[in-house]
């Protein structure tokens, strides 16, 4: 057990970050946050509402600049190499991220265009999602529980070890939500990483599930 | 070797967050302690110089053969002519820094420089057509300088309009620095431009700012004014520099150590 | 490189999905060629004169009409963030969301110019040269405006200040596109001011992509 944290210590894997300051324009929403995300495990961000769980994690996934302190992948800076955390990571933030003329299938299919995975498997994460009724009407006439998971199976079917997600588990109905959390321990167990805001239960395996309670938030 | 690299790694980033923090924190209050030290002495110097340059243009200086009394604008003119392109220049040097470097006291430069190089573009503008007005017997008469000079003064405009439309500070700085470094770019094709403009409807221009041979009782109170205008922007500057820091830092301790 | 391709055919999808946005800066662009003759009156001479000039600011300002939805809805609907987020170069995706705006927004309205251009009573050497200005001009319109439409996409109500920030950007391209369809309608050479028109564009295709990403970073910052 030394033995491997010792090797951690010499070669940092993963996604670390240190002395991080959020700010949101006049307000400090956290300071001197540190924490680092290793393979085969998950941190899930609990706190009240604006205490900085969504900036957090679009500054460790780079869209925004930390005030102060590092973010690092592999230990590297990400300022130094985005492209490098960016081929690893998928996002799924507030915003779906999909285009209301297209279909899911469409969606998807430029969604792995653009993260250079192959859409191979597209039609299985279709049906396991059960949008197959869905695939293919524009996504404008979707309800907001399958466009969240259209949203989902875009991150699930990335292929990428590291997830970082805001709010996953918002739309879906109780056998949606224990299906994800399902998947989430899969991608756990492969090795993954996740990263993740929520409010409900995550039903992610103790033993590789951190919370990092973050204080403060006043609106 | 890996721990080597590590440590490495370590020893950089801790020399990158020692520059941040002195960018960020050192920075400002050591800059605005010399500005105020520094300020009075442009102000005054700007103002003696401008005593002696507007005595020496307005009084010393013999008429022009040409054009009378009437030239003598130029001693307001070209100043401010000149000053609105330096103005655009440091705004967008000062950008260019802020946004490599991330350096905030950069960002406070060019800020602060956008609302005085506006003053001085205007001027020029207005004093261009004054002195154009007996010359070409109209007001506006689209001499290409001055019409690259409208152009600099909508290009300081959006400059200072975005800056307005961001809510946040940080996002103002960086959006309006991109901006500012594209403008100065652009700002040569925009003059060569209109120059090309201008040459395809009357050949050479009939009245240049360089006549060919100038007076040297005309000219030395024209570089004197020069100088002063030059003063008076970095006096300019310095003050607006300390508002944007005020501003900015108004939440920080060296400012409320300062003001009490 | 294929990945600029695809962002294209994605974003040609989507605009054929929707083709009232792509007909708007169209019959917006056909109206306000309308406009001038009917404030300027039927003086033959005056409309020759002022054709290539009217046409050319009509294209300019369809454009900008055009350039407002360029991030916006991207950056609306999260799919500005995941171009942020993928591995390829965000530059090159830009430049193709960039390319497909040309496609869709620009190339319809060159083509209709010299049709346009027949209103104002421009010779076939005017009508000529004012399809090949526009041709060689508006990509780089498209170019500065997607620096622009990036720095105004998160902000509400930008219309206004995307036009205040873009046109005095555009100044060079209107006048030697404008100017040297003049000139050959006054059957004069403009090879010349092609050639710089053409040298223009080349630098906006160099260097804007790169104002454009940076200015994407920073407007989902």
């Amino acid at each position: 057990m030394s033995n491997a944290s010792s090797d951690n210590l010499r070669q940092p894997t993963g996604l670390e970050w240190r002395q991080l300051a959020l700010w949101r324009g006049d307000r400090c929403l956290q300071k001197n946050l540190n924490g680092h995300l290793q393979a085969g495990h998950a941190i899930t961000l609990r706190g009240p509402n604006g205490c900085g769980k969504t900036t957090l994690i679009r500054t460790l996934c780079g869209l925004t600049e930390p005030e102060y302190g590092e973010v690092l992948w592999n230990g590297t800076a990400v300022r130094l190499q985005r492209a490098e955390l960016h081929a690893q990571l998928a996002y799924a933030g507030h915003r779906a991220g999909l285009k209301d003329e297209l279909t899911p299938r469409e969606n998807l299919h430029f969604a792995a265009r653009l993260s250079g995975s192959d859409d191979n498997d597209l039609a299985e994460i279709i049906s396991a999602l059960q949008l197959q009724g869905c695939a293919d009407l524009p996504v404008a006439h979707l309800s907001a529980g399958q466009k969240r998971r259209v949203t989902l199976a875009r991150v699930l079917s990335s292929g990428k070890p590291l997830w970082l997600m805001d709010e996953p588990f918002t739309h879906l109905d109780q056998a949606g939500r224990e299906w994800l959390s399902e998947r989430f321990n899969q991608h756990l167990r492969a090795n993954g990483m996740l990263l993740l805001a929520a409010h409900q239960d995550t039903g992610l395996e103790a033993h590789r599930e951190r919370v990092l309670e973050l204080q403060g938030g006043e609106p | 070797m890996p721990s080597v690299a590590y440590g490495r790694q370590l020893d950089a980033i801790f020399v990158l967050s020692m520059w941040n923090w002195f960018f960020k924190l050192g920075s400002p209050p050591h800059f605005y302690r010399i500005a105020t030290r520094l300020e009075p002495w442009l102000m005054g110097g700007a103002l003696v110089l401008l005593v002696i340059g507007a005595y020496g243009g307005l009084a010393m200086a013999p008429p022009d053969y040409l054009q009378g009394d009437g030239f003598r604008i130029i001693y307001v003119h070209v100043p401010s002519a000149f000053l609105s392109m330096f103005a655009y220049s440091v705004m967008a040097v000062a950008s260019a820094i802020g946004l490599i470097w991330r350096m905030k006291l950069a960002f406070c430069v060019a800020a602060a420089s956008a609302p005085a190089g506006a003053a001085f573009t205007f001027l020029a503008l207005c004093t261009g057509a004054i002195w154009g007005e007996p010359i070409w017997g109209t007001w506006w008469a689209w001499d290409p300088r001055l019409t690259a000079e409208l152009v600099l003064l909508f290009l300081f405009l959006g400059y200072m309009l975005l800056r307005q439309a961001m809510p946040e500070t940080r996002q103002a700085d960086r959006a309006s620095g991109i901006l500012a470094v594209v403008g100065v770019v652009n700002l040569p094709i925009i003059h060569y431009s209109v120059e090309w403009w201008n040459s395809i409807h009357q050949g050479p221009s009939l009245m240049k700012l360089e006549t060919p041979s100038i007076d040297g009782d005309m000219l030395w109170p024209l570089l004197v004014m020069i100088v002063a205008y030059q003063l008076l922007f970095i006096g300019i500057l310095f003050t607006s520099i300390r508002t944007q820091i005020l501003l900015r830092e108004r939440n920080t301790r060296w400012i409320s150590d300062l003001l009490s | 490189m294929s990945i600029f391709f695809a962002v294209i055919k994605h974003d040609l999808a989507m605009a054929f999905r929707r083709w009232s946005d792509l007909a708007m800066p169209l019959v917006f662009f056909v109206i306000v060629c309308t406009l001038f003759p009917l404030a300027l009156g039927q003086d033959k001479e005056l409309l020759q004169a002022v054709g290539p000039g009217a046409i050319w600011v009509a294209a300019l300002l369809a454009t900008l009409l055009s350039l407002n939805t360029l991030f916006r809805e991207d950056f609306d609907d999260g799919s500005l963030e995941q171009l942020a987020l993928s591995e390829h170069p965000l530059s090159v995706l830009l430049l193709g969301k960039t390319a497909a705006h040309w496609l869709v927004a620009e190339v319809p309205l060159v083509l209709l110019a010299p049709l346009l251009a027949l209103g104002f009573d421009i010779p076939a050497a005017g009508r000529e040269a004012l399809l090949l200005t526009l041709l060689i001009g508006t990509p780089t319109l498209s170019l500065l405006g997607s620096v622009g439409a990036a720095l105004t996409a998160g902000l509400r109500r930008a219309s206004g200040l995307l036009a205040v920030l873009i046109l005095p950007l555009s100044v060079p391209v209107l006048i030697f596109g404008a100017r040297s369809a003049d000139l050959a309608a006054r059957g004069q050479s403009i090879e010349g001011p092609l050639l710089l028109l053409g040298g223009i564009t080349v630098l906006a295709l160099t260097l804007t992509p790169f104002a454009t990403a940076a200015a994407v970073r920073v407007t989902l910052d």
